[in-house]
């Protein structure tokens, strides 16, 4: 019987301190985790775990200011690859061709969230919804 | 005094082993072998023949012409790749990088990557591609020529003892993997090109045979 008091007691304790992680915590954690399983399927090869991408052929994901002032392009750039453009990232420029993927807007946002919130940038969550909205603006 | 014999015997066979394993090459030599029975010294001898690389021609990044005699003296790593393959091939060359950082002041060391795309490859895509990957000199060629013949090469002579996957497209040449080849032109190491400790194992493996000494007398 005291037994089961203090479980019951114990378990009511974890749900409140689980439910002190805020719901945008819990979000952020839901799309970064699930981020970071498609960027080692889908981006790892080319652009290396720590972010760092290969030379002067393949860009680094680190440059907080390129990902800063091209936010809403990214989903675009995810879905849609880019074509034999150049692109000037952290002061050195790269040309060459990024695939295409056929990922859901929902995954995008996913790694998106991942690679804004790693390498050392820290931009927070990307949603499912900015994502929608960006890709109807994609050039 | 049989007893002593026998104990003598068995004396002389363990040093005649000992002396072999102190012989022996670190490194594996892989390969399909043969034996040849030589005359030395009046004596017929017979020695265990080693496949080699055989004779190939190819097109370098700087439009120089090289042939297996290119290498003689050398030992060296060679692997396959194209400029605009986006699966394994960034992450191979991200890992031959730090062998080419490692080795590329050693005068006798060399890294040769051969393209399986030349149509696309050409000696001015190779050279871009060398200079936006960051290397220069001539310690690690990237070399052009027919596709067969890279084919050939690649299955016959240097990926022989890798076992083929199943259902992967172009075969095993295209499985990133990083062949170490003496300077007798014998194989000595095969290694994942994808995966950072076989490559760390390359690149421990590399000073190894440098540092094999007589290895004249071992073949």
């Amino acid at each position: 019987m005291k037994l089961r008091v203090i479980g019951t007691v114990m378990l009511l304790l974890s749900v409140i301190i689980a439910s002190c992680q805020s719901e945008e915590q819990q979000e952020f954690q839901r799309y970064y985790n699930g981020g970071k399983i498609i960027y080692e399927q889908r981006c790892q090869n080319c652009h290396s775990a720590k972010g760092e991408g290969l030379s002067n052929l393949i860009p680094p994901l680190t440059d907080a200011g390129y990902l800063k002032s091209n936010k809403a392009a990214l989903a675009c750039i995810v879905k849609y690859g880019i074509k034999e453009t150049i692109i000037t990232v952290n002061g050195k420029s790269y040309e060459g061709a990024m695939p295409a993927t056929d990922l859901a807007p929902v995954d995008i946002a996913k790694v998106l969230t991942y690679v804004t919130n790693s390498f050392g940038n820290k931009m927070g969550v990307i949603t499912s919804e900015q994502v929608d909205k960006d890709l109807l603006k994609c050039k | 005094m049989k007893k002593l014999t026998g104990a003598l015997f068995i004396v002389l066979l363990y040093t005649a082993c000992k002396f072999n394993a102190a012989d022996t090459p670190k490194l594996p030599i892989y390969g399909n072998r043969d034996t040849a029975s030589n005359v030395v010294n009046g004596k017929t001898v017979i020695d265990s023949v080693y496949q080699t690389i055989p004779a190939f021609k190819f097109i370098n990044q700087y439009g120089d012409s090289i042939t297996n005699k290119s290498l003689n003296g050398y030992v060296y790593v060679a692997d396959f790749f194209f400029t605009t393959c986006p699966s394994i091939c960034p992450i191979m060359h991200r890992n031959m990088l730090k062998v080419y950082n490692d080795y590329k002041n050693v005068s006798d060391f060399k890294i040769i990557s051969h393209t399986i795309d030349p149509k696309h490859d050409s000696v001015a895509v190779l050279k871009k591609y060398a200079d936006k990957l960051g290397i220069s000199g001539n310690s690690w060629w990237l070399l052009q020529g027919k596709k067969e013949e890279t084919y050939q090469l690649g299955e016959k002579n240097y990926l022989v003892a890798v076992k083929e996957d199943s259902g992967t497209p172009g075969g095993y040449v295209h499985q990133g993997w990083f062949v170490l080849i003496d300077k007798q032109k014998r194989i000595r190491g095969y290694y994942d090109g994808t995966d950072e400790k076989q490559v760390d194992k390359l690149r421990a493996d590399i000073k190894t045979l440098l540092a094999e000494t007589n290895t004249n007398i071992a073949q």
